[in-house]
């Protein structure tokens, strides 16, 4: 439904102050989809996400949003489109001088929506996103995630068919980020809102996503299934991304066979490698873990080095087989 | 002490608090008539502004810079006859506002422009990704986020407009500024200049309260 082709986005075109902020993007974001966009700062990542409504004007290249190109419609018929696609941002960006209410009519209020029916649906969004008794709030009265909540009611009221995330949970501690992500979820769920999200956090990509696409420099380097990326991560950047190089680990030197595991919630948490290096009778070093143990269940990666020894490789590729854990070689461990 | 503060004395001097306030008030909002949509307009097509226009941008401010630089006391004696065109005279109070108006719009186009500024642009461009048109951001994204400092900025505006409007006394305008200079100075009576001093510090005074308490009791951000 979303379809960006060969697009990029140049700042100050054809001045010394030239800035290269997107090249070449290609995506395709289809109905239903938790799509994500990572990225270190200055990727490119929030220039792209406005590209997408065109707060951002593309230099080169189409932006087709259901069939239509972007480019090629009116300033009005362009603001009739944005109501399809809500935006949401990492700093709330409520009208601090109205109530909850208010801020919550406000899309409606600018789309000639009448003031009774705006105000019925602005009080039963806020109590869907759970703040039903705070109608009279004013933004400075809430907490970072209440305000959250607020945009979220504020970015459904014209049903859109997108929202659109900008790092919406960056200013967010991590319960909190858990609570909107869930709540994000179930709007994608219940309403079948397809969402786009951009974050520099990997745990957000696999919290909610269903695809990701990794930018670096202003390009895509990588896109496709979370799952794939997860497993087998082909760019440095998302390497770098998902298993963020552990201090002091690497130090052993280069040479042996890298691993990486990955823990989908499939296996039972439990000491893998302690078991693995007893029962393989193999000495293997951990490089970088991220793993988490969610009602029991093992989540997270870990890369571990293993002796230059084919046959104890297999010993212990067989014995993660026997286990269930998903894994794959690796030349080099780049972290 | 305060030998001249005789009843006809007293009653000249109410008269005067009466015709300053009237001054005052009106060349204020008049002044916002004229000096609100300019200070919108320098805000909007400023760089990066949602309707981003350097040219119209660079003529307004500096029409807007020009009329900043002359001095108040000459720009009264100087559009005389434009004061006389408009109102048809050019003594007293309502002849005084011509030139105070004129004097007071663009210094508030600049106070309304850096009020503006002031608003988060994240909330412009959320109402932007909603559909919003320039209307709709102006007047109920800018102006109503930017009421508190706007207010402020009128509290300041009225008190400076006060000030001008004692000089004003000087070319036969009207009010306290006027007693004061042509009983205080003219006529040696330094008690009546002591009364008026005393009597335009109360009036901003109040004035300058009134704004600000206005203007926290409005600030929902706090």
């Amino acid at each position: 439904m979303i379809e960006l082709k060969n697009m990029s986005k140049v700042f100050n075109q054809g001045t010394e102050n030239e800035v290269r902020a997107l090249s070449d993007i290609n995506l395709t974001i289809n109905d239903g989809d938790i799509f994500g966009i990572i990225g270190l700062s200055g990727a490119g990542k929030s220039t792209l996400i406005r590209c997408v409504n065109f707060l951002e004007v593309p230099t080169g290249g189409t932006v087709i949003f259901d069939g239509v190109d972007l480019s090629k419609i009116s300033e009005k018929e362009l603001r009739e489109t944005r109501r399809h696609m809500s935006m949401i941002f990492q700093n709330f960006n409520l009208l601090s001088q109205q109530t909850a209410l208010k801020n919550v009519c406000f899309p409606m209020e600018i789309s000639g929506v009448p003031k009774a029916e705006a105000k019925k649906r602005a009080a039963e969004l806020l109590e869907l996103v759970g703040l039903g008794d705070k109608l009279d709030f004013y933004p400075a009265q809430l907490s970072g995630g209440q305000k959250q909540r607020v945009a979220i009611a504020r970015a459904l009221t014209t049903n859109p068919r997108v929202l659109l995330c900008d790092e919406v949970t960056s200013a967010l501690d991590p319960n909190t980020t858990r609570s909107i992500l869930e709540l994000l979820q179930n709007i994608n769920r219940s309403m079948g809102v397809t969402i786009i999200m951009i974050t520099h956090e990997m745990k957000v990509i696999e919290q909610i996503c269903n695809k990701v696409a990794v930018l670096d420099h202003s390009q895509i380097v990588e896109t496709g299934n979370v799952k794939d990326i997860f497993l087998a991560p082909k760019s440095r950047i998302a390497r770098e991304l998902i298993l963020p190089k552990s201090e002091g680990v690497d130090s052993i030197g280069e040479g042996g066979i890298y691993l990486r595991l990955v823990f989908d919630g499939t296996t039972a948490f439990e000491p893998v490698i302690s078991n693995l290096a007893l029962e393989c009778r193999a000495a293997v070093n951990i490089l970088a873990a991220n793993t988490k143990n969610i009602e029991g269940k093992a989540y997270g990666q870990m890369v571990l080095q293993l002796p230059e020894d084919r046959s104890v490789v297999e010993r212990i590729e067989n014995y993660l087989d026997k286990k269930g854990i998903v894994y794959k070689e690796e030349e080099s461990y780049v972290g | 002490m305060l030998d001249n503060l005789t009843p006809e004395m007293i009653s000249l001097l109410i008269t005067g608090i009466g015709e300053t306030l009237y001054m005052t008030l009106v060349s204020t909002f008049m002044a916002y008539v004229f000096g609100l949509p300019v200070g919108i307009i320098l805000y909007i097509t400023d760089a990066g502004g949602i309707k981003e226009n350097r040219l119209i941008n660079t003529i307004v401010g500096t029409v807007v810079n020009l009329m900043r630089s002359i001095p108040f006391i000459l720009l009264l004696v100087a559009i005389m006859p434009f004061t006389r065109f408009v109102v048809g005279t050019t003594i007293g109070s309502t002849a005084t506002i011509v030139p105070l108006v004129v004097s007071a719009a663009p210094y508030i186009a600049r106070m309304v422009e850096s009020s503006l500024k002031e608003v988060d642009y994240g909330v412009i461009e959320a109402a932007l990704s909603m559909g919003a048109n320039s209307k709709q951001i102006i007047f109920k994204v800018l102006l109503v986020e930017a009421k508190p400092s706007l207010i402020v900025g009128a509290a300041i505006a009225i008190t400076t407009i006060l000030g001008y409007s004692a000089m004003a006394g000087m070319v036969g305008g009207g009010g306290l500024g006027a007693i004061s200079i042509n009983y205080g100075y003219y006529r040696y009576q330094n008690d009546i200049a002591w009364v008026t001093i005393i009597l335009l510090i109360i009036i901003v005074q109040i004035f300058q309260e009134i704004g600000s308490r206005i203007a926290k009791r409005s600030d929902k951000r706090a």
